[in-house]
């Protein structure tokens, strides 16, 4: 008698416990320490995916929390006793099976109907005044296209705060996703074909994301950021973006980074708009200085941390394209302080 | 091959003729006392012998499998951890989740159809016994292939799912996805031929009586399996000979440069892996099917509706298979169809679910360990089933898909669906197949252990998940806050291995020094109680006549006898050739000084091996492609199939 009482008593502590634990976690995702969170909808679509989501969670979680109730109930209530007569040999119900399959039936059913609506509505072409960003994966970093600005940048997703924008997805080589929780769900990047989210993002901020489909070695290390600005912040980091390279002062230790760039065949995979660098494999760093992160968003940027970078890319990111070039210090500072002048 | 155990005793007829703890024992001739050694496994063609031989197989594999997910789980323990890198954590965990759905899960199940369904029909093994040792060895073949693959220049690492372009030789130009190819076309192979053997065997030779609405529940639910498996694996067959004719050949099925698409990968892998889950779960459910009616000592709820849920499940497994492919981008209408239709499969899964409760319900419930596994298989699966349904909902799918959301999903569907009812499957059968009882106060440890740190390892995962942490990363950032979710994950991880160990020692303690078992021990309801424990080599010495589902209850209890409406309700005990109610005491089934009848089983071959040796090195080509270059496949494709066209000639000329 008593193992089976304190079967049902270790049942309830333990879900106890998990109640909990789950109420503390989520309790820690709305206070900003979590900023992957999908719970922090930062758009319409966003919130939209979010509230169904949402609200198929309560239904589940209701209909878990009766079954299990039930589950266990049966468990204690009918648990074998010395001296059990055979029990009742019933065979089944059939208006019972016609109940309880007619009721999921109808639960689907509902959840059904709220989702189609919400599938042709997100997947409608985005609106004529949207604004075209090309968002184009690669092995291991996500680049940028502003086509109506005539911009191409990396690893920072600049937006407008209340513009529709519309992401154009695509990749370089395999097959990569891109998601950046607040702003709404992920959409895989393929090579073969194009993919679209449209978004209206509704608050300003940075908020960050990573790569969702296994691409390789790096995967995890494929990251970026949104960063969603005032509609006047944002003209000005389109101006600014759309100048050519801060050209260094002669005889500088920035100049001779610049110089170095060019000959140690950096140039041969990036691009730094008014030099020769014309390359397309890697990222364009034409305005490397004014990013808030480096290396496909998986650090920030800093003097530091480019240097490390630089350094010994393979180490930092296991199948990075970028080689080690075996820079000696000397190299790496005046390549830093080249990079960083590039505003 | 590992070390084998012998079966607890070789079944010498002991007893007079005419006297047993159930049906008749035949007389001494029929069984061969020299059947013994490793000779005898390496030829065996006995379902029941090749039934253990998956067991301990895949007991192994799961081991291995587990050992890849606990250094997962290390390198995991904080963020940037160092442990292993980045190369390797891609073989892991691709290596993991081959491992436990090809090595071990699927096996696990082929130990419980191939013991019981020649025993639950009253057959004397399947429709093809050297076949079905053919399904095994070429199963062995398969997992060794993949498994060498860490020795060989690097396991394979582009996951279990293998997505294109990733596995064109342009992004993974080593032989890692040569040999996941090829080792899972192996081990296809052995499959369909298993499929095909137990298909015929239900369908033909069931014993006289025993209709199809009379077959115990884990025989329809494998006859489902069966049909899935035959139906699956022919889409993922075509999809890896696409890919091993882009990666040897230079066709670009998968390139994108010339013309290919990495979505077709996606369509072909997914008809068969959508399927494939089901193929995990129906003979979990089956197995579950068949405990709780005997410890609530009432019969299954519904029997009718869950064969007919699970026929509605294994109908609907193929339409449902795109919900793995909602951020492809397929477009609006497949995003509503495959959505639509993975809502209307969560209905006969959700039906089984109130019918195992419900025979619960009125009944006397113990809750001996087979019991407690099965119990929380339901508790489990529950929740497994119903994260399940938040993904079938597209714009809520693009939230929760490639994190670990999913994986918690998975795993509370997989371990808490499919790993605990086999545990409760082995816990159950355990005194038929070795004669001894499992120790229960193991067990209760092994289930509560298991439960509380299944539930540590995976249920913070859906926080893990919806907090923005990937699947198949390496590493992760501090700043996510998934820090503390994953140390508790990681801590339940070795939980688990230690309730997996206890297990396995309970398994290795009851076989030795395990307290003997009757026939019988649990009042079982079906057929293979009707026989000693171990059953002899030959299992019935006569076909028993089936009268009623739960046919053995039948036998012993006939007044409890539920008769079909076409039955007469003729007296159980008026034929002569089966059991009557005190089957349990007497049984003269012959008449004194009768001559028994002479059975003529099966003899041993080596034929099935020998084919399966011609399988492999068949596809050991693909080993020496480093060596010889691509003209290495054909070389060792024309050697292997003169093996097999050998053997195969040599197996059908042998006398049977």
């Amino acid at each position: 008698m008593r193992q089976r009482w304190s079967t049902a008593l270790r049942a309830r502590r333990i879900a106890a416990l998990v109640a909990a634990f789950g109420v503390a976690v989520l309790a820690s995702g709305c206070s900003g320490e979590t900023p992957q969170t999908a719970f922090n909808p930062r758009s319409e679509y966003a919130e939209q995916g979010l509230s169904l989501f949402v609200l198929i969670i309560w239904m589940g979680v209701i209909v878990g929390v009766i079954v299990e109730a039930v589950l266990i109930w049966a468990a204690i209530r009918y648990r074998r006793r010395a001296n059990d007569a055979l029990p009742p040999q019933i065979h089944g119900n059939s208006i019972i099976e016609v109940l309880w399959t007619t009721g999921p039936v109808i639960v689907v059913g509902y959840i059904l109907f709220v989702t189609l609506p919400i599938i042709f509505e997100t997947q409608a072409p985005a609106p004529q005044s949207a604004m075209d960003v090309n968002v184009v994966g690669h092995q291991f970093w996500w680049e940028y296209q502003y086509p109506e600005q005539n911009v191409v940048t990396a690893s920072d997703l600049h937006l407008p705060v209340g513009r529709t924008v519309n992401l154009v997805l695509k990749s370089d080589d395999v097959i990569h996703s891109f998601w950046i929780p607040a702003l709404g769900g992920k959409r895989d990047a393929f090579p073969s074909h194009t993919n679209y989210i449209w978004l209206t993002p509704n608050s300003t901020g940075t908020f960050p994301g990573q790569c969702y489909q296994l691409c390789g070695y790096s995967h995890a290390n494929m990251r970026e950021r949104a960063i969603v600005q005032s509609p006047g912040d944002f003209e000005a980091w389109v101006a600014q973006q759309q100048q050519p390279a801060a050209a260094p002062a002669p005889g500088s230790p920035e100049a001779e980074g610049g110089a170095l760039f060019q000959q140690r065949g950096c140039a041969g995979c990036h691009t730094v708009a008014g030099t020769p660098a014309a390359g397309k494999t890697g990222p364009n760093l034409t305005h490397f200085g004014g990013r808030t992160s480096v290396a496909g968003s998986i650090m920030d940027n800093t003097p530091q941390n480019v240097r490390t970078w630089l350094k010994d890319p393979p180490t930092v990111k296991p199948g990075s394209i970028m080689p080690n070039l075996n820079l000696n210090d000397h190299e790496l500072d005046v390549l830093v302080a080249y990079l960083e002048s590039l505003k | 091959m590992a070390v084998v155990t012998a079966p607890a005793a070789p079944v010498e007829p002991v007893a007079p003729v005419g006297h047993t703890d159930g049906l008749v024992v035949a007389p001494p001739s029929i069984v061969d006392p020299a059947y013994q050694g490793l000779w005898s496994w390496l030829t065996t063609v006995d379902h029941k012998r090749i039934g253990i031989l998956y067991g301990i197989s895949a007991a192994t594999f799961f081991v291995i499998g587990g050992l890849e997910a606990l250094v997962i789980r290390l390198q995991l323990w904080e963020p940037n951890n160092t442990w292993v890198s980045a190369q390797m954590f891609n073989s892991l965990f691709t290596m993991h989740a081959t491992t436990m759905i090809f090595l071990a899960i699927m096996p696990m199940g082929l130990l419980f159809f191939n013991y019981l369904i020649p025993l639950m029909i009253g057959a004397r093994d399947v429709a093809f016994p050297r076949l079905n040792a053919f399904s095994y060895w070429t199963f062995i073949m398969g997992g060794i292939l993949l498994n060498l693959s860490f020795l060989l220049g690097g396991a394979p690492d582009a996951g279990w799912f293998g997505y294109a372009n990733l596995t064109t030789r342009t992004y993974s130009p080593g032989p890692g996805i040569d040999f996941w190819m090829i080792g899972l076309q192996v081990l296809g192979v052995a499959s369909l031929a298993g499929a095909l053997n137990f298909f015929v065997t239900i369908v033909n030779m069931r014993a006289p009586g025993m209709g199809f609405m009379r077959l115990p529940i884990f025989v329809w639910m494998s006859l489902i399996t069966m049909i899935l498996l035959l139906l699956a694996f022919p889409s993922i067959t075509v999809g890896l000979i696409l890919l091993m004719f882009d990666r040897f050949f230079e066709t670009n099925f998968y390139s994108v440069p010339h013309g290919g698409d990495p979505v077709l990968w996606q369509h072909l892998f997914w008809v068969f892996g959508h399927p494939e889950v089901y193929i995990l779960i129906l003979p979990a459910m089956g197995i579950v099917s068949e405990i709780i009616p005997v410890f609530s000592r009432k019969p299954l709820f519904g029997y009718a509706v869950m064969v007919y849920s699970g026929i509605a499940i294994g109908f609907l497994a193929f339409g449902v298979w795109a919900h793995h492919m909602f951020a492809v981008g397929l477009g609006p209408i497949a995003d509503a169809v495959f959505a639509s239709s993975t809502m209307l499969i969560a209905v006969p899964t959700g039906v089984k679910i109130f019918n195992w409760i419900a025979t619960m319900v009125h009944g006397s419930v113990s809750f001996k360990t087979p019991m407690l596994f099965a119990v929380g298989f339901i508790s489990m699966f529950i929740i497994g089933g119903l994260s399940g349904i938040m993904h079938a909902s597209p714009p809520a799918d693009l939230i929760q898909h490639d994190t670990y959301f999913i994986v918690a999903h998975i795993h509370y569907v997989l371990i808490g669906g499919s790993i605990y009812a086999l545990m409760a499957g082995v816990y159950y059968w355990f005194p038929k197949m070795s004669g001894r009882m499992m120790n229960e106060t193991l067990g209760q440890w092994n289930f509560w252990l298991f439960t509380i740190f299944f539930n540590l390892t995976f249920m913070p995962m859906h926080w893990t998940g919806l907090l923005g942490m990937p699947r198949r990363v390496y590493t992760y950032d501090a700043d996510l806050g998934v820090t503390l979710l994953n140390k508790a994950s990681t801590i339940g991880a070795i939980g688990l291995g230690v309730a997996v160990l206890l297990f396995l020692i309970n398994v290795i303690v009851s076989l030795r020094q395990g307290e003997i078992a009757s026939a019988d021990p649990w009042d079982g309801a079906t057929l293979e109680w009707s026989l000693p424990s171990p059953p002899p080599a030959y299992n019935f010495a006569q076909i028993p006549t089936v009268h009623s589902r739960d046919a053995w209850w039948g036998m012993k209890h006939p007044e409890r006898l539920h008769l079909d409406p076409i039955e007469p309700a003729s007296p159980v005990g008026a034929a002569p050739a089966h059991a009557t109610e005190q089957a349990h005491e007497v049984v003269p089934t012959a008449r004194a000084g009768a001559q028994a009848a002479v059975i003529h089983m099966p003899s041993p071959s080596f034929w099935p091996l020998v084919v399966s040796v011609g399988l492999l090195i068949t596809a050991c080509g693909v080993l020496f492609v480093d060596l010889l270059g691509s003209v290495a496949l054909p070389i060792f494709l024309v050697i292997g199939l003169m093996v097999m066209i050998g053997g195969i000639f040599g197996w059908s000329y042998e006398p049977a």
